[in-house]
């Protein structure tokens, strides 16, 4: 493989193709539990190097993975059958920014936070904005529609991505969307933000960005119950308000982040609420003041309006330094991601904390409630005997849980093969059947990122087999 | 689960059996946009079920039948405070009618694009398999967006039976103003505007939100004057520009250019560009405006002998392989694209 791609690649030690034992063990696994074994590593600079490491796959029938920062979690680039792990972070320019239109040209291993802040000069932001922000990738992004607390009111990723230029597992580039709002036929766009890599891997990405509104307020409220947090959430969407963010964090999570961030977070409360309002001034005041009303009706004990900028960064910094702060507790965890309908926030989360406390595992919630879109997040540390079993049962009871209330298997870390073999759950056959018959229409040699998403036999009549769950698989 | 099901089952079977007897099938809603190639005689015409299923306002989630009038489901919603942005041009159009043609409303500036509103579509595509695209939930990444590709296109992909939408609730004022500022200083000097239009003489901005904020935006505006709304063009001969927003005063100063004949409603910040003409040459006309600003033009009706396209659909191999994923057989309106050009040719 590796004198396949020398010639765009080179040879040798400043090699940009490599198969060393130290890189194919790095790229062996993404942010989530799966190992799985790469054959090979490339680094390309542009769409002509990532076509030429398509092409040469699709030539030898090995199989390719798309990588961006590899902060996924669901194992989505995680490789499997010695694939070519292509690493898109060399192609990390911001290509143009038209401050006008509101949009701009990326290459894929740009990172989301760096975005914003090339664009903050010119007043605006990228909204989709995931907890691994300083971290991830617009690629990485585009493949699992991340999502972020700021989705609420804007959208996740799909939203945001105008166009999309790929190359496609036959290694020829195409562009899906484009600079025009409409364009005959169907959305490839759509179907293709969110595919996970399997159905080609993204080399520019046309994004719009959004004007940064006038006013930002945001609100602190703690509880002393889940059930009044929860209940609280409802209300204000009840009330008529869509708030830019409305997070939820438990007295774990609120506690350890105190503990890490010091944010001012109230250490004895069972819930807190973050929730932020933007706009025009006196909207944003109207609505700050019925947040207010809301969580006090439902028995909240403190309503703490960030006073300026420095106090409201803080405020953000705790909520986004949860996973940091976990690290205290415990050396591994594991965090969940679902929705379920906002209204039944509150038996759902009954229930999880139920089924942790029932599997002696201790479990925190910190989560985009706004959305019901839960991150049930489980601290353990591996090397005590039988945890890890505990763990694997907690977290498929959290998922049945979700999905009898009415949810859905992943609400923004995608499926990966974290929870491939779960989609039956589901989707019928049938549904699964046109999802595999559609990435077939783009790959239909199989070789985009493999065994991902759809379970082995999803497509009617496939009689092939998918590789085995590697060691370290969550379900 | 069961009852779900059971209640799906006998709105799908009617038309599974369609699907299983016919050669040709024509979904069709209320048949006010009748977008694409029409179809041929024999044509067997399927209609989706009727009626709001359930609304979960908490949720802001609604769940129709897709042959629901959208100004039935406006209505429904409304009693409860809140609504979906679906405009079409002429509310008798069916939910689902609405989401086949994929047009999106003059708000799209403010609420996104149609594709955005929807959440789960329950479907019968063209091998009779009852398929459900998407999932219930206001946030959702569980396997791949069929959704979006089912969005706008035109019956030829499944027959929707049943979606489920999400909501918005309705503001405490919502209010047109036309001003004689040009559009690009509305749209950049006003926070979040729901809709930016111009025509050749006026700009027309929809403020929706809180009253306090509406004073605001009428003081910035300064000369804003209260309208009812905005009339798209109503000649008979209309189409859809589809340009970069940037390109929209170079596309009316053509579409001028051209005579007095041809009126004009332009989208800002979004690129569409509504054209109502009097004759298929003045549509002609049109379509080269859109061509020459790199865009392209949908016939929305009577465009006599033109292609209701007038290019061919980007990436249509894939495109191709896309509808033989849904209907392998090509029963499901595959006339709706007619034979397409090559990619850059128009008539």
């Amino acid at each position: 493989m590796l004198d396949d791609l020398a010639p765009v690649f080179g040879a040798g030690r400043r090699a940009r193709a490599r198969a060393e034992p130290l890189e194919l063990s790095l790229y062996a696994r993404d942010a989530g539990l799966a190992e799985g074994r790469a054959g090979a590593v490339c680094f390309p600079r542009d769409a002509s190097e990532v076509a030429a490491a398509v092409a040469a796959c699709a030539r030898r029938g090995i199989p390719f993975v798309a990588r961006g920062s590899g902060t996924g979690l669901a194992g989505g680039a995680t490789p499997l059958d010695d694939a070519l792990v292509i690493v898109t972070t060399r192609m990390n320019r911001v290509l143009g920014v038209d401050a006008a239109a509101r949009r701009a040209w990326v290459e894929p291993g740009v990172l989301n936070l760096d975005l914003t802040r090339q664009v903050t000069q010119f007043g605006l932001h990228y909204a989709p904005d995931p907890s691994s922000q300083q971290a991830c990738s617009i690629g990485g992004n585009v493949g699992t529609n991340a999502g972020g607390p700021h989705c609420l009111a804007s959208g996740t990723t799909t939203a945001h991505v105008l166009a999309v230029e790929a190359v496609l597992p036959d290694g020829q580039v195409a562009m899906f969307g484009g600079e025009i709002p409409d364009s005959p036929g169907y959305d490839l766009r759509g179907v293709f933000v969110g595919s996970e890599g399997t159905l080609g891997i993204t080399t520019r990405v046309l994004v719009r960005l959004l004007p940064n509104p006038p006013v930002v307020r945001t609100l602190l409220l703690d509880f002393a119950s889940i059930d009044a947090a929860a209940a609280t959430v409802s209300g204000i969407i009840a009330a008529g308000i869509l708030p830019a963010a409305l997070e939820m964090m438990d007295a774990e999570i609120t506690r350890a982040v105190e503990d890490f961030v010091g944010a001012g977070y109230p250490r004895d409360a069972e819930a807190v609420l973050l929730v932020e309002l933007d706009g025009m001034a006196g909207g944003v005041e109207a609505q700050v003041g019925a947040v207010e009303r809301v969580g006090r009706e439902w028995g909240a004990r403190h309503v703490r309006v960030a006073r300026d900028e420095a106090e409201r960064q803080l405020l953000w910094k705790g909520r986004k330094s949860a996973f940091g702060a976990i690290a205290r507790i415990a050396p591994d965890y594991y965090l969940h991601d679902a929705v379920v309908p906002r209204t039944k926030l509150v038996d759902v989360l009954r229930e999880v904390y139920a089924i942790a406390q029932h599997e002696r595992l201790t479990m925190m919630n910190v989560f985009h409630a706004g959305d019901g879109n839960l991150h049930p997040l489980i601290v353990f540390d591996r090397r005590e005997p039988g945890t890890w079993e505990r763990v694997h049962d907690a977290g498929t009871a959290i998922l049945e849980t979700c999905l009898a209330a009415g949810g859905v298997l992943s609400g923004e870390h995608g499926i990966g093969i974290e929870k491939r073999d779960l989609m039956p759950r589901f989707f019928s056959a049938a549904d699964l059947d046109a999802q595999a018959q559609v990435a077939a229409a783009f790959d239909r040699d199989g070789l985009a990122n493999p065994h991902k998403v759809l379970p082995a036999g999803s497509r009617c009549g496939e009689a092939g087999l998918n590789r085995p769950l590697p060691d370290g698989t969550w379900l | 689960m069961s009852a779900v099901s059971d209640h799906l089952a006998a709105l799908t079977d009617p038309i599974v059996a369609v699907l299983h007897a016919s050669d040709a099938v024509e979904a069709r809603g209320a048949g006010t946009h009748p977008l694409g190639y029409p179809a041929p005689a024999g044509a067997v015409v399927v209609r989706a079920p009727s009626g709001v299923v359930r609304h979960d306002p908490d949720d802001l989630t609604v769940t129709v039948l897709a042959a629901t009038p959208v100004a039935e489901l406006d209505a429904a919603l409304a009693e409860q405070g809140q609504f979906v942005p679906l405009d079409p041009r002429d509310s008798r159009a069916t939910v689902g009618g609405t989401l086949a043609a994929g047009l999106s409303g003059v708000r799209r500036l403010g609420f996104g694009p149609l594709r955005d509103h929807v959440l789960e579509i329950r479907c019968v595509t063209g091998t009779g398999a009852v398929v459900k695209a998407g999932g219930p939930t206001v946030k959702n990444v569980t396997g791949y967006d069929l959704v979006r590709l089912l969005v706008g296109s035109l019956g030829t992909l499944a027959v929707f039976v049943q979606v489920t939408l999400r909501c918005r609730p309705l503001p405490s004022v919502a209010q047109w103003w036309s001003t004689a500022s040009t559009p690009d200083d509305v749209l950049h000097n006003l926070v979040r505007p729901v809709a930016v239009l111009a025509d050749r003489s006026r700009t027309y901005l929809r403020f929706e939100g809180e009253a306090a904020d509406a004073a605001a935006v009428r003081a910035t505006v300064g000369d804003a004057v209260e309208i009812e709304g905005v009339a798209p063009p109503g000649e008979t001969c209309r189409g859809r520009i589809s340009v970069p927003p940037g390109a929209l005063p170079a596309v009316g100063a053509a579409l001028d250019a051209t005579g007095p004949g041809i009126s004009w409603v332009g989208e800002w910040g979004v690129g569409t560009m509504h054209v109502g003409c009097s004759s298929s040459d003045e549509l002609r006309a049109a379509r080269d405006v859109a061509h020459a600003h790199g865009g392209w033009l949908l016939i929305e009706s009577d465009g006599a002998d033109l292609d209701p396209f007038g290019v061919a659909r980007p990436n249509l191999a894939l495109q191709r392989r896309v509808a033989y994923a849904f209907d392998p057989d090509g029963k499901l309106a595959p006339w709706r694209y007619g034979v397409e050009l090559p990619a850059g040719a128009h008539r």
